[in-house]
């Protein structure tokens, strides 16, 4: 085990992904010379040389081209978008072709291709920069969707990601860049998709979140318990495969639920595990269950109204007095 | 070169045999094409139809001078790109008609033909679909060291969309051995080029992204065959992609549902007739006519031998059991 930053973590699964697969390259926007736009890509083109860290101009359609055709050939790409933001010019690529290749070829031909890069919401990006689309993609059939809140997960995580045969949406949380944590060091440590963490046991509620909203949970959770409240905090880890296996064991003991995000909230992943929930666990739960996700809003600039717009443990505490209550 | 002098050279290039077999594979794709309306007709082919007749030459002088490990993309008009691979055409027309026999086990239909066995990775559903994704599997190639190419075909309609220019910008900027074939065929659908496209001089975008163009006759299979030869040696050897803008036409409507009645909207019928009178199969049925190389016996021969392996292949798809229920699952993830 060392302590590493969040983006290092990430920075050191490529880089022995790379030393140990030679299919495997990055591309993207600024990941070459100029050593990542959060640093995540950092020495890896003077490590690894063009061919493997391959700089590539602002055309996210040809960015994903570039992963998806070299897959469907054979190589593992790792394509960055400097935002999950600047994916949506890459819709038709990503939707029409990496997710369906395998099923309509008949699983002929594969597409092992990693689409990462940073998604969420802060720090005063506003409308066209701070959001998170996870939804979009998890509707989506043909996908794997790995949101990891750790610096160990974002190691372990993406690592399996770059192994999986088919097209991983590997999303990043740009305000946990920094986040320092223990990663193992050993080359061979992974983290399975499909497979939650519970990060805090407790006995009155379960709260369920993923990526930088784990923090919020674990947060509130500190918080309530001064009064005596016991919560469960899960971790998804990944939202594609789902472990729905944790969330049920969990309820059918604590029989409240909470599910917290932090991108908007109709239609979306909190909808999502909310329903599967009722369909589950209906007969177990002594209290409807509580959602926690963003206003139906595009993302204000103002500081206030920012503030305003992006969930966080006052939130996760109000839906758990709900259910509690 | 003038065009006796091709011709000169085409015959001490190509032997009898090879041109025989040009002409077969361009007939097998006529009668396969003819063939898959009637089955539609009957309702044993669903979905979209796209057929290629007209533009055959496009891809008979092309994909047969490539190697099994060369790669070939197009878009949803993909019948003859997997004829020309050598796909067995009873998988195709099994996939047509949704069965477990299909190329890719019923699962992708007529627009998503696929055969990586025969180097052929797939028609696209989306007009400039395969341009992208041409880039990545050229890269592929440039990565591994390899000397193969990938040719990826595309239409006059699909060089409006944005992903086809980002794409051709980082081909010539990494140095791609991709062959680009525009099918210039004058109708995006119902849309003709002076109506969707301001600048219609296709060489000049191509060559604007630093890539070498030119343009040929769509409908001489000889002239395509020659001039590609070298072109594709080229790409081989230098690694470093090519466009060629194929002069060429669509018979037919977009798909079934653009019949004659719906083409009177956007063209005329002496349009149409006058590029018949150029038909590909025709033009090279008379050169080798010509050249004493092929005579009514032998048309005759050829035609009833393509009419047996279209009838075959309709016959296997009809027998071949649909997909197993259970394969609806199978193959969601990779």
């Amino acid at each position: 085990m060392s302590v590493m930053r969040y983006a290092e973590a990430l920075r050191l699964a490529m880089t022995e992904e790379m030393e140990r697969d030679d299919r495997v390259f990055i591309c993207g926007e600024e990941v070459g010379q100029y050593q990542g736009t959060f640093r995540v890509t950092e020495g890896l083109l003077e490590r690894f040389g063009a061919r493997r860290v391959v700089d590539t101009p602002i055309s996210e359609t040809g960015i994903s081209g570039l992963a998806t055709g070299s897959a469907m050939a054979g190589l593992r790409p790792i394509a960055e978008f400097m935002t999950w933001s600047f994916a949506l010019e890459a819709m038709d690529v990503l939707v029409n072709h990496a997710a369906k290749i395998t099923y309509m070829s008949g699983g002929r031909v594969k597409c092992p291709a990693v689409f990462r890069g940073p998604a969420g919401t802060g720090n005063q990006l506003s409308a066209q920069h701070s959001q998170s689309l996870e939804a979009w993609y998890a509707h989506i059939p043909g996908f794997k969707i790995a949101m990891p809140a750790t610096p160990e997960d974002a190691k372990g995580l993406l690592k399996t990601a770059v192994r999986d045969d088919g097209p991983v949406i590997f999303m990043e949380h740009a305000g946990l860049y920094a986040q320092r944590g223990e990663v193992p060091e050993d080359p061979e440590f992974t983290v399975p998709f499909g497979l939650a963490a519970v990060r805090r046991t407790g006995s009155d509620v379960t709260v369920i979140s993923y990526s930088h909203m784990v923090g919020s949970c674990l947060k509130a959770a500190e918080v309530l318990e001064k009064e005596g409240v016991s919560c469960e905090v899960i971790d998804l880890r990944t939202i594609v495969p789902l472990d729905t296996e944790a969330i049920t064991a969990s309820i059918r003991h604590t029989h409240r639920a909470v599910v917290a995000q932090e991108e908007w909230k109709s239609v979306s992943i909190v909808s999502e595990l909310a329903s599967l929930i009722y369909e589950l666990c209906f007969d177990d739960l002594d209290a409807p269950v509580e959602r926690v996700g963003g206003p139906m809003t595009p993302m204000p600039y103002a500081k206030n109204l920012e503030r305003a717009a992006i969930p966080n443990e006052k939130n996760v505490i109000e839906a758990i007095r709900k259910v509690l209550a | 070169m003038t065009k006796s002098a091709v011709e000169a050279n085409q015959k001490e290039m190509l032997s009898k045999e090879e041109m025989l077999s040009l002409y077969r594979l361009m007939l097998l794709i006529r009668r396969f094409e003819e063939s898959t309306y009637r089955k539609y007709r009957e309702g044993k082919i669903g979905g979209y139809l796209h057929r290629y007749d007209g533009q055959e030459a496009l891809v008979a002088g092309i994909i047969p001078q490539l190697r099994k490990d060369d790669y070939i993309l197009c878009t949803y008009r993909d019948h003859a790109h997997a004829l020309a691979c050598g796909t067995d055409p009873r998988q195709i027309m099994a996939e047509l008609m949704g069965r477990a026999t299909g190329c890719a086990y019923g699962k992708g239909g007529s627009m998503h033909l696929i055969d990586p066995d025969n180097g052929f990775y797939g028609g696209d559903g989306i007009v400039g679909g395969p341009v992208p994704i041409a880039l990545g599997v050229g890269y592929a190639i440039k990565y591994r060291g390899g000397d193969q190419v990938c040719v990826c075909y595309f239409g006059d309609g699909a060089f409006n969309q944005g992903g086809v220019h980002e794409s051709l910008n980082m081909s010539a900027l990494y140095g791609i051995p991709v062959l680009f074939i525009l099918e210039n065929n004058k109708y995006a659908m119902g849309t003709g080029v002076e109506r969707s496209t301001h600048q219609p001089d296709f060489l000049l975008k191509a060559r604007a992204y630093g890539i070498e163009a030119e343009r040929m006759d769509g409908m001489d299979i000889l002239e395509i065959h020659s001039r590609t030869q070298a072109i594709i040696s080229n790409i081989r050897r230098e690694s470093k992609p090519y466009f060629i803008e194929m002069n060429a036409y669509r018979f037919l409507g977009h798909g079934v549902a653009d019949n004659p009645q719906q083409q009177k909207f956007y063209r005329s019928e002496s349009e149409i007739e006058e590029w018949k009178n150029r038909d590909p199969i025709h033009l090279l049925g008379r050169k080798l006519e010509k050249m004493g190389w092929l005579d009514d016996s032998e048309k005759e021969r050829i035609e009833e031998s393509v009419k047996l392996e279209v009838e075959e292949a309709i016959s296997y798809a009809e027998r071949s059991p649909e997909p197993a229920i259970e394969a609806l699952y199978e193959h969601v993830f990779g």
